[in-house]
């Protein structure tokens, strides 16, 4: 068992038996499926939206190529400037650079799931930069410096007592827990750092190839004085957020925000398609952005399983996931948690090391149903199982399924296994959950029901 | 179809329902057969090979799921007496075969194979069987069912016609976190998802959770059990067979 594999496990075991944290979960939870839904009813068919957001995905996804050399030439021709990373090393370093050749110190940050996923903070910070982050969930769980928590809602995990706390120990200023007061005390921390920083770095939620534009969805406006105040922008993206046209957002604005937290469309949503032009009074004077693929394209290679790539980081298969709900985002390990971290982790990280996240799984089917693109999450968790079967088979469960096999297809050793089951429940209800039990897996938290001494085979036979 | 029309129903009684709930299995043999139907029950089908098929091994899946495939090969209609075996047969067959030399015979078979409360819904269109149940109910969803197979109403038709019978739906629409050999690979995480089910069910202050699915019910009452609550589980079959 590798260390991702046990580390997995104990933290789920302790997470999913904690009541506190299913309490918080539940609560933070408690009405998005509502406001989610109303918020669907507004569309005209959320199905037909849906299934246009999937077609435009595709079309988006399987021409890949193209979209991305149009979205590049459109950025280039308005100054901005374009950077490839192959993987996150490479991410890093340009990203590192560009600070170098400003001679930056300070960072100020909005959110990027993108960032997460290549360390950038931390990279950063061991160079002597100073990163702050600057959406509000983002900048608390940086303060505890602990990784998001979940890709939409990245301190979900804790109360708003925890963090007027968090706040009186780390910044000395916290006069009650409502949100209003605390938002009101990250903000003047904020306000400072938006002046004094020299680059501005942001993530990306769409990039229109048509227009050459990067799309910004948010709440709190924290994005846009990034983007605004310092000199320099640098946004980080991944490859797979081009969209075609720009009339697309029409789409998938709304869809972002309905799935992602049952919002009609997010407080602020602003379009970028270049640094400050001669004339113009505001906006950095330089924006360079970094296409990251960091194995997209080896997603991209699988017909099977592309359109994971579809993914607009909503979050809505995370809020519906029953083993997301009861084990949590730190328990996965990954950056992106929940039912598409278990699908796209082992194309983003190997097979063998996280495929246990693919096997955590009742395979429900709530995330697919979920899905504002329509990705077909659960099956891909099944075809992740059959692909790393058929790499690396674990022996003694292969063995099992195989006598299993000879059990099953010859009727007299099924009749032989029941029969042993019957006789042996005395002795197992001994035992019942201690480490004797063969079953202990189930019985230490479940009962085995009787079997009954007659099957209903046995009943068949006897009226035949 | 009509009821009238005398059918030779092939019914597949999974595994765990032949060894564990037999009572589910008779329910359905003399609900079919009280319909006028002639019902087989080939003694060489035992199982349908998801464990192996969930767990990544296609190759062991196959080799439990060929005889199954077979023995079905002629007939007129297959009814699964759970929606997880059912979404095996209907909806994984032909993924599980695509490329054999079965593949074809897996596709007609899935045409040909229904869940049993879809079947009397919407292949026979019989809802009133003339069963009596008076107690308070909520129905369990098992998510191959749902999600897989498309089945919500058909249950529910079939429970509005059950005299006595007042059925109150939990508020939440989840797992009951068995999930099978996922159970027994990740114990904490089914079991916290059971809790929460039992919890929801707790909620409508139902007498007995119903399901058309004894593996979620052998969960569910298997986490009732061991922690005292008093509420019961019983299959959909057996409520509908209840005179």
């Amino acid at each position: 068992m590798n260390s991702f594999v046990s580390d997995f496990k104990t933290r789920a075991t302790e997470k999913a038996g904690d009541l506190r944290h299913r309490q918080v979960i539940r609560t933070a939870l408690r009405g998005y499926e509502i406001v989610r839904d109303k918020r669907k009813a507004a569309f005209q068919s959320w199905e037909s939206a849906r299934q246009a957001a999937a077609v435009t995905k595709w079309e988006a996804v399987n021409h890949l190529d193209t979209h991305l050399k149009a979205l590049v030439a459109k950025l280039e021709a308005r100054g901005t400037k374009v950077h490839w990373a192959s993987n996150g090393e490479q991410a890093r370093e340009i990203i590192a650079q560009i600070l170098r050749d400003k001679q930056a110190r300070s960072i100020i940050k909005s959110k990027a799931m993108t960032s997460e996923e290549i360390h950038l903070n931390h990279a950063l910070e061991k160079e002597g930069f100073t990163v702050v982050e600057s959406d509000l969930g983002e900048f608390i769980v940086q303060l505890r410096h602990e990784p998001p928590y979940h890709i939409v809602f990245p301190s979900m995990h804790l109360t708003r007592g925890e963090i007027k706390d968090l706040f009186q120990r780390e910044l000395g200023d916290a006069p009650s827990d409502t949100p209003e007061d605390l938002t009101m005390v990250a903000r003047r921390v904020m306000r400072q750092k938006y002046i004094t920083a020299d680059v501005g770095f942001t993530g990306a939620n769409f990039a229109i190839a048509e227009t050459g534009m990067i799309s910004i969805t948010e709440n709190e406006g924290n994005a846009r004085l990034t983007a605004a105040l310092p000199k320099t922008m640098i946004t980080l993206i991944g490859i797979e957020k081009v969209l075609p046209r720009f009339a697309d957002l029409a789409l998938f604005l709304p869809m972002l925000a309905t799935a992602g937290a049952g919002q009609p469309m997010t407080c602020y949503n602003t379009m970028y398609s270049g640094p400050r032009q001669p004339g113009e009074c505001d906006g950095p004077e330089e924006w360079h952005v970094v296409l990251l693929d960091n194995r997209r394209t080896e997603l991209l290679a699988d017909a099977e399983q592309r359109d994971a790539l579809h993914c607009i980081r909503c979050g809505a298969c995370l809020n519906v996931c029953p083993i997301f709900r009861n084990v949590g985002g730190h328990t996965y390990g990954t950056t992106y948690s929940g039912p598409v971290g278990s699908v796209i982790t082992p194309h983003l990280r190997g097979l063998q090391e996280w495929k246990h996240l693919s096997k955590a799984s009742s395979l429900c089917g709530a995330c697919t149903e979920a899905c504002p693109v329509k990705i077909d999450l659960h099956h891909h968790l099944l075809q992740n199982r059959r692909n790393a079967s058929a790499a690396e088979p674990a022996f003694f469960e292969r063995l099992a399924f195989q006598i299993f096999g000879i059990v099953a297809n010859e009727p007299a050793f099924w009749s032989l296994a029941k029969k042993i089951g019957w006789l042996t429940q005395p002795w197992q209800r001994l035992v019942k959950g201690s480490p004797l039990d063969p079953a202990r897996a189930w019985t230490k938290t479940r009962d085995l029901p009787p079997q009954p001494r007659e099957s209903f085979k046995d009943w068949w036979r006897n009226r035949q | 179809m009509v009821a009238s029309n005398r059918m030779i129903i092939t019914l597949f009684i999974p595994c765990f329902v032949d060894a564990l709930y037999p009572r589910a299995g008779i329910s359905m043999v003399e609900i079919l057969e009280g319909l006028g139907h002639r019902v087989l029950c080939p003694e060489e089908i035992a199982c349908c090979g998801q464990p192996a098929f969930n767990s990544g091994y296609y190759a062991e899946a196959r080799t439990i799921a060929l005889p199954v495939l077979e023995k079905l090969a002629d007939a007129e209609a297959v009814v699964i007496g759970s929606g997880s075996c059912g979404a095996m047969v209907k909806k994984f067959y032909p993924e599980l075969f695509a490329g054999t030399r079965h593949a074809a015979l897996a596709r007609q078979v899935a045409g040909r194979t229904w869940e049993f409360s879809d079947f009397l819904v919407s292949q026979l269109g019989v809802t009133q069987l003339g069963a009596k149940f008076p107690h308070k109910v909520t129905f369990h969803d098992g998510c191959h069912g749902l999600r897989e197979l498309g089945i919500h109403k058909q249950p529910r038709a079939l429970l509005a016609q059950v005299q006595g019978l007042e059925l109150v739906e939990m508020t939440e629409i989840s797992c009951c976190g068995f999930g099978g050999t996922f159970s027994a690979k990740f114990p904490m995480i089914s079991t916290a998802m059971g809790e929460v089910k039992c919890s929801s069910a707790a909620e409508t202050g139902a007498d007995y959770i119903v399901s058309s699915d004894s593996s979620c019910l052998m969960h569910i009452q298997g986490l009732l059990s061991r922690q005292g609550k008093p509420t019961k589980t019983i299959s959909l079959a057996e409520v509908l067979n209840h005179k």
